[in-house]
């Protein structure tokens, strides 16, 4: 086991450094052609590709084509082109004010445990991070083994042994009880180890020491600077994380009031089901629309950290 | 002492750049470790714990050993939920890893029109809760108003109903595909990347064709890469749990309680209050896929 995970570490430290070296360094956009003869593009492969555009692409097609229907409309046209009134704004509007105005509470939330989960758990596994790269202190290693062995423990297995215990400790139904386990992500102190061995140089840090600042001061006011890259893909990594996160709150609250979107457009999408629920098919439509569309804006804004950040592994929650 | 000796060193070896013993490394690992404990190590004990005991209905919890596991591993309930998604990630993973890498190779060919947008587009679903991509093909799927049907009225046929039982699995496969394909493509194509050119100088010197190219360069530059998505991917197969219970609302009597492992565990503690044969149930699953992780990453370093 010893063995399995040193070399799981291996290699998944491998694509860490291979992101890296991509995202310090990149590549113009011709760099890699060397014969223009050869590498003529091809209609062929291109086509291939369109293919592949298309499933990735036509279900988000698909959403946004029937926000802009009533329910009337979903069930009488066809569902790739727009049809009947123009009901985009309508249907935003009944989003937000069915239920009592429910569905804004749920994105407040959504941005609460996105705010205290994700940021808390970068801030945390920089520090740590940082920690392990930069010292040397008795019991680190034993530590380190039990953390990065950690990172293959899917978040779906611990949620019934986290809601276990926490009904235990009477913080179930408490945003706390969805809060506290986001802080925690192995990966990305993997990823802050790695990233603080390559980019802050020892010298540095022992001129700080040589000066007189003490190890938090150096870290706040030189280390935090050069991590900076590092902490905007971990930070990325975890917003998705905790955006998207379903099974750990669905387990945790009971109160609707608590729900993050995730849970709350689903519970829109049963309510169709149950007896005497209403059917609301185009709220449930257009609150996943706008469920994804902040986390689609982020994006395509930070393409340029994205791209080689999230590379960094494999992780999905 | 440690300050002493510690300080010692420092004196002595300022040159030297290998990080001294000292204890100071705590402060900033402890937050981290502390907050690990509590929500990972310690559910983890609790579960063990749990697991080992039954409530019974006269002299309140007793312990039973290995009891529960005996029951859960004699049911076959259990080996339904662990065959289904056996057969699903002998299928899917294969699936989405070979599309991942064709896109990414494409991708990297440079014979390809527009191959940011190709990057960009099929990276897109990543950003998708996986909620809302249950949602959004359960309704696509869907007999109401579904994209199936409507596909089958325009040509004038009945297409099968992919929430049928026949067809649920193949249809929850898809979501995931569509789901972690991009993400993946994305790792392989940044693994890619940082090949050097001086590789692909000397192959095309040597007169390798690009499918020469593929096999003898990229294909063992993606090999770690491909390793540890293969292994996040088999661990996400067995904890399969999201997409099966939300469509569960669209297809109630083809889905069961039981679908998957992890919806098995769900429902023993939230529908039937079993704590003890949830507990048992979690901790085989993360046994069972801890052996299959560790011989798939096996198998996959010996061949490199």
């Amino acid at each position: 086991m010893a063995t399995a995970t040193t070399e799981k570490t291996t290699s998944a430290r491998a694509v860490a450094m291979k992101k890296q070296d991509a995202a310090s360094a990149p590549l113009p956009k011709s760099s890699r052609r060397r014969n223009p003869m050869e590498r003529r593009p091809s209609r062929l492969l291109t086509a291939g590709m369109v293919l592949l555009l298309l499933y990735s692409v036509l279900p988000l097609f698909w959403l946004v084509v029937n926000s802009t229907k009533t329910q009337g409309a979903l069930f009488s046209s066809f569902g790739l082109w727009f049809s009947g009134p123009f009901a985009l704004f309508d249907n935003i509007q009944q989003v937000f004010t069915y239920g009592d105005g429910v569905f804004a509470r749920w994105l407040a939330n959504t941005f609460l445990y996105v705010v205290v989960g994700a940021g808390g758990a970068t801030f945390l596994a920089t520090l740590a991070g940082y920690g392990l790269a930069k010292f040397d202190f008795p019991g680190k290693k034993g530590a380190f083994a039990v953390v990065i062995a950690a990172i293959a423990v899917p978040g779906s297995a611990l949620a019934v042994p986290t809601f276990l215990l926490f009904s235990q400790l009477g913080l179930t139904n408490t945003p706390w009880s969805v809060m506290i386990p986001s802080l925690v992500t192995p990966f990305g102190l993997f990823l802050m180890w790695s990233y603080a061995r390559e980019s802050i140089p020892d010298e540095l840090v022992e001129a700080a020491r040589m000066d007189g600042a003490g190890e938090f001061r150096t870290f706040f006011t030189i280390s935090l600077r050069l991590l900076a890259p590092g902490i905007v893909s971990v930070l990325l990594l975890e917003i998705v994380g905790t955006w998207n996160n379903y099974f750990l709150p669905l387990i945790m609250l009971s109160d609707p009031q608590w729900y993050p979107l995730t849970v709350g457009l689903n519970q829109w999408s049963e309510q169709a089901n149950t007896a005497g629920g209403e059917a609301v098919f185009n709220l449930v439509i257009t609150g996943s629309l706008i469920t994804i569309v902040p986390i689609i804006v982020a994006f395509l804004f930070l393409q340029r950290f994205w791209q080689s950040g999230l590379a960094a592994g494999s992780v999905k929650q | 002492m440690t300050t002493m000796s510690s300080t010692a060193i420092r004196t002595r070896t300022l040159r030297v750049r290998r990080p001294r013993r000292r204890w100071i490394g705590w402060a900033f690992f402890a937050p981290f470790l502390l907050a690990f404990v509590f929500v990972t190590v310690a559910p983890l004990a609790y579960t063990l714990y749990l697991s080992l005991f039954q409530e019974r209905m006269l002299g309140g919890t007793a312990f039973v050993g290995l009891g529960n596991y005996i029951e859960q591993l004699t049911n076959p309930v259990f080996w339904d939920a662990l065959g289904r998604v056996s057969i699903y990630l002998v299928i899917f993973v294969p699936v989405m890893l070979l599309l991942s890498l064709a896109a990414a190779l494409a991708i990297d060919s440079a014979r390809l029109h527009f191959p940011r947008l190709f990057r960009l587009a099929i990276f897109l679903p990543y950003a998708v809760p996986g909620v809302v991509a249950a949602l959004l093909w359960g309704y696509m799927y869907g007999t109401q108003f579904g994209l199936v049907g409507n596909i089958g009225d325009l040509l004038g046929v009945t297409l099968p109903d992919p929430l049928s039982s026949n067809l649920v699995l193949l249809s929850i496969g898809n979501i995931m595909v569509w789901l972690t394909m991009g993400y993946t493509m994305l790792v392989f194509y940044s693994a890619l990347r940082v090949v050097p050119a001086e590789l692909y100088e000397a192959a095309e010197l040597d007169g390798a064709g690009a499918f020469r190219v593929i096999r003898a360069i990229k294909l063992p530059a993606i090999r770690p890469a491909l390793a540890v998505t293969l292994v996040f991917s088999v661990i996400g197969a067995f904890q399969l749990f999201n997409e099966p219970n939300i469509l569960r609302t669209l297809a109630p009597n083809v889905i069961t309680s039981h679908f998957t492992p992890n919806m098995y565990a769900y429902n023993l503690s939230f529908a039937g209050q079993q704590y003890n044969a949830s507990a048992a149930v979690a901790i085989a699953m993360g046994v069972i896929t801890m052996v299959v992780a560790y011989v798939i990453q096996r198998v996959a370093s010996r061949k490199a």
